[in-house]
Parts: structure tokens; C-alpha cells; sequence
């Protein structure tokens, strides 16, 4: 009850700072460069589509994350609207908890609204509508949930600027770590390969909610490697919360 | 008379620097607050009242010391139950209007349906805020955010209510409001704590005060045995008679037209001056004892340490 209320309390917030006004941003985004892209390359110009779409999804579901994120408890603190909140009975934990679903609310919400101007663009090339999409976007979701939370822990505490730059290298680090693996199967087995193996397992991977290319080029989609995906993406979400919430458990407000 | 609250030898320090060096700023604090009275907590800027209350409320920690609300400790949120804190200028969610920022605490409270709003009105008219409920608190003066961050402090019909300098920006008319509100919560039998450096509010409301300088509690008790009731000296205002001729009587502290503003320290030459008066058919205008007050209690402890 007490998570719900804050939630939606965040919800409101973020509503009420015009966050939904990016929508106007994705539109304008997908149709131009979809329209413009599609002139400059020889090929399917639905499929351009489908890839600017997509991308457009992710990168700016991103951006909410990572820019409402980082801001979401420094500035309870910096605006000391949290003293009022924790001097009631409400754990730290339910506060973080209830902050973290209200941005989560606001992704899903915004993400809801871009896949139905995504797929609506989308049938007026094709009059017909291509439900593997919506897969794709779901784990495109699941990323930004953990990337919400990755902004949650740096926002504990960090200002949200330091907070969106380790946020952001996360991120990165997140789209290239794949390359370890690459890297761990060319490297004999020894020390190096260890430490190799090591740093690829703590560090993310954020390249296993992508299905961008599979989805887009009509490639098989092993239900194995989504079962998987999606497990990697819940563990990883829970253990940054758990750290968050370490982090802010004794934390004085001053 | 059960114990409401209770912090045994508190310390604090803040780490402050680049390479942090810890300041202490409560250094053993130790007081009680006994069920239904109205405690004030009484120091200068910086003494460490904000951080006492932050302390009991969790949000900061301690460094060692215990605190106890209605005998439970103070880290355990259940504690904060009975517990309704206005903070020192309130900060809320400005984009809320005032009766969503009732019900948003309503919410946490878990109070729903009608007590919910029979609540929320009911406190809205305490406070005086009836009219401005639906503006967005970014609309709100200073003295209307404390209106209704006192609403949201008692929506949970406390038995300890923390107030941390709830009279700042409110005007004469506020803030007289705010004592009838605080000595009615009293009537209803809950516990006020008033943290304050206005010293006339206390002496008016509070039945017992501790005072709090440099970390330190350095004195406590109940008002009536740190006040003396002995007249430190009697001030008279004479008309129509020049100042000189009270030289040997009294201090004159000031002369405006032809009225006198006389300070005797003596209390038998009080009937001399008033004999004089008569012999140069000059008139008494006023004349009131001046007795100990607290800020004189305060001025010379804050002097002394």
C-alpha cells in the first residue's frame, strides 16, 4: 500500500514535469529519419523502419531512465521533501522500492504510448502488424527497468550528474561487455582467461535484451535464450535494488 | 505520568572537509518528555536542535546514545506510528495542490474511504486552509506551507507531535493561531515537543523546557522553577516632570516629549518617585514590575558557557 502510494505519487510527478512530451520527440524522430533513411539506402524500407523504431524506443526509454532516474532521490533529499515522508512509518526500503515501480510505471506507460505510434506507422507501409515486434520491445523494457535501477543505486548517493555519467558508462559498458566473451573463447585457458571470465560475469551485458536484429531480419528466436534473458534481467534488477537499498539503509539526512 | 519519549546520552558528529574531520554536534544529550505536556527545546542557531529532532525521528543515526518513543526504540519505524513531525520551512511536492498533499499522506497512513476525506477536510479547516486547498503548493506562501505541513503532521491523530520551529514565517495572527492549535492538542491529551528560539512562544506555551547550547544540554525543567518570581526591577513612565529630578531615584532610559521613561531597581524608592510625581503635579502614566524572564535565563547562559 504504502509502495503503491509512492509510486504513484512518482508517477504524478514525473507526469506533471512533462515527461510525456517526449512522445512528440519519438514521432518526430521515427517518421523523419524512417522517411529519410529510407531514401538513402537500397533495400526493404520497412525493415529501416522497424530499425529506426526500435532504436528510437530503447534510446529514448533510456534517456527517462537514466535523466528521472538519477534525480529520483537526490532530489527527495536535496528538496527535503524526505524528512516528512520517513519521519511516518515507512521503511527505507518501501521508499526506494515505491520510487523505483513509480519510474518503472512511467517507462511502461511511455513505452505503451511509442509502440502504439511505432506499430501504427508501421501498418499504414504495411496494412498488416508484425506481433514479433512486440516482443523485441518487451525486452527493450526489461533493459530499462535495469537501467532505472542502476540510476536508483547512483542516485543514493551521488548528485544526478555524476549519477547519469556512471549511469551512462554502465550503459556502455553494458552494450560492449559482449565483446569479453568473444574475447574469453580466443584467449587460452590459464590466469588471463580467469580474470577474463570473471570481469564478464560482474560486469552486465546489456546485449541479451537485445533482439533488435532477430526481430527485424525475421531470425529464429530460441525460447531458451529469451527464458534466460529474462531471468539474467530479474536477478540483475533485484540484486542493484538490494545494493541500493544497502546503501540508503543508513543513510543520514542532513 | 508515562514517558513519552526519552534520548540517553545522544551523540552526533558530521564529517566536514575534503579530508573529513568530525565535528560533533550533540555531545550527550539526555532529556525526558512525559505523557501529555508541551516540552520546548530551546537554543540558539546551531545548537543542535534540528539535528536532536533528526535523531529521534531517523534520519540521521546516531553515533552512540539511545532513544526511546513510548518506550520502543527509536530505529524500529512502529515507533513512528503515534509520531506527526512538521520540519523546520517545510519542503513538500509543490505540483501536489493542498488536499492531494493531504491525501498523499492519507495514503501512507493507510486511511481510505470517508475517514480519509472526513480527515483531510476536517484538518484543512483547522489550519485555515480551506481556501487554497486546490492550489498547487508551489502557489503557497511561506506561512501557508506551515498551515498545511501541520495538517499533514496531525492526519494520523498522533500522540506525539514533533514540531521543529513551527512559528517561523508566520504572521502575529498565524502565529496565534498556531499556539491556540498547539495548547489544543494538549486539552486532547497529546504530547507536544516545540523546538523554538523564539522565546516569547515557549514562555507562553510549554509547561517544561530543556536548553540546549553546543550539543550540550545545560539546563532543564520546569518553567515556573527557572524562572524567579522576583521583580528585578520596576519601570515607570512620568509625565510632565524633566528627568533630572529622578537622578538619585532611578536610571532614566529615555525621554520622549515631555514623558520619562524611569527604571527603579530599589522597590522603596518606588514611593519616593511616586511622592515626587505629586509635589510637581506631574502624572504617573504607567508603572509595571519587570520579574525574570527566560530570555534573561538564556541570555546569561549563553553568556557564561
Amino acid at each position: 500500500m504504502k509502495i503503491t502510494t509512492i509510486a504513484l505519487n512518482t508517477f504524478k510527478e514525473a507526469k506533471r514535469d512533462r515527461v510525456l512530451y517526449l512522445l512528440f520527440f519519438f514521432v518526430a524522430v521515427c517518421l523523419l529519419f524512417s522517411r529519410f533513411l529510407a531514401l538513402l539506402t537500397v533495400g526493404d524500407r520497412v525493415k529501416i523502419i522497424k530499425d529506426v523504431g526500435l532504436a528510437s524506443i530503447s534510446f529514448f526509454g533510456m534517456l527517462m531512465a537514466i535523466l528521472i532516474g538519477t534525480g529520483l532521490v537526490y532530489k527527495e533529499i536535496d528538496k527535503k521533501t524526505i524528512f516528512t515522508l520517513l519521519a511516518k512509518p515507512i521503511h527505507r526500503a518501501e521508499f526506494l522500492l515505491g520510487k523505483f515501480l513509480g519510474l518503472v510505471l512511467t517507462i511502461f506507460i511511455m513505452t505503451g504510448l511509442m509502440t502504439a505510434v511505432f506499430l501504427l506507422i508501421l501498418f499504414l507501409h504495411t496494412f498488416t502488424v508484425d506481433w514479433k515486434i512486440l516482443l523485441a520491445i518487451l525486452y527493450i523494457f526489461f533493459e530499462l527497468c535495469l537501467m532505472t535501477a542502476v540510476a536508483l543505486l547512483f542516485s543514493t548517493f551521488t548528485t544526478p550528474i555524476l549519477a547519469s555519467l556512471y549511469s551512462l558508462a554502465f550503459y556502455l559498458i553494458g552494450h560492449l561487455s559482449w565483446s569479453l566473451e568473444m574475447l574469453i573463447k580466443k584467449v587460452k585457458s590459464g590466469t588471463g582467461r580467469a580474470v577474463l571470465r570473471l570481469l564478464y560475469t560482474v560486469l552486465p551485458d546489456l546485449e541479451n535484451f537485445n533482439f533488435k536484429t532477430e526481430v527485424v531480419h525475421n531470425l529464429p528466436l530460441p525460447a531458451k535464450l529469451l527464458g534466460w534473458s529474462l531471468v539474467y534481467g530479474v536477478v540483475y534488477t533485484a540484486f542493484l535494488l538490494l545494493l541500493a537499498m544497502l546503501v540508503f539503509r543508513r543513510r543520514d539526512f542532513v | 505520568m508515562g514517558i513519552v519519549l526519552e534520548l540517553e546520552n545522544v551523540h552526533k558528529a558530521y564529517k566536514v572537509g575534503f579530508i573529513p574531520r568530525k565535528k560533533p554536534v550533540l555531545k550527550g544529550v539526555s532529556f525526558q518528555v512525559n505523557e501529555g505536556e508541551i516540552f520546548g527545546y530551546l537554543g540558539p542557531n546551531g545548537a543542535g536542535k534540528t539535528t536532536t529532532i533528526k535523531c529521534i525521528l531517523n534520519l540521521i543515526f546516531p553515533d552512540a546514545g539511545r532513544i526511546t518513543i513510548f518506550g520502543e526504540d527509536s530505529l524500529r519505524p512502529r515507533a513512528r506510528q503515534r509520531v506527526g513531525f512538521l520540519p523546520e520551512n517545510p519542503y513538500f511536492y509543490d505540483y501536489l495542490t493542498g488536499r492531494e498533499f493531504l491525501g498523499f499522506y492519507a495514503d501512507l497512513l493507510g486511511l481510505h474511504g470517508q475517514t480519509r476525506e472526513e480527515k483531510i477536510g476536517y484538518f484543512l479547516k483547522l489550519v485555515g486552509m480551506e481556501r487554497a486547498a486546490d492550489l498547487q503548493l508551489r502557489k503557497y506562501s511561506r506561512g501557508m506551507l506551515q498551515r498545511i505541513g501541520l495538517a499533514q503532521a496531525l492526519l494520523n491523530d498522533p500522540a506525539l507531535v514533533i514540531l521543529d520551529e513551527p512559528m517561523g514565517g508566520l504572521d502575529p495572527i498565524g502565529r496565534k493561531e498556531f499556539r491556540d492549535i498547539i495548547v489544543n492538542l494538549k486539552k486532547e491529551g497529546k504530547t507536544v515537543f516545540l523546538s523554538s528560539h523564539i522565546l516569547q512562544d515557549i514562555e507562553m506555551i510549554c509547561d517544561r523546557v530543556a536548553i540546549i547550547l553546543a550539543g550540550e544540554v545545560i539546563n532543564q525543567g520546569y518553567l515556573g522553577d527557572l524562572i524567579s518570581e522576583k521583580v528585578l526591577y520596576t519601570e515607570i513612565i512620568i509625565g510632565g516632570v524633566p528627568a533630572a529630578e529622578f537622578n538619585h531615584l532611578g536610571e532614566s532610559v529615555s525621554t520622549s516629549g515631555d514623558r520619562v521613561l524611569l527604571k527603579v531597581y530599589e522597590e522603596a524608592k518606588i514611593d519616593q518617585v511616586i511622592n515626587l510625581v505629586q509635589q510637581k503635579k506631574g502624572k504617573i502614566i504607567s508603572l509595571i514590575p519587570r520579574t525574570e524572564t527566560l530570555e534573561d535565563i538564556f541570555v546569561n547562559m549563553v553568556k557564561s558557557q
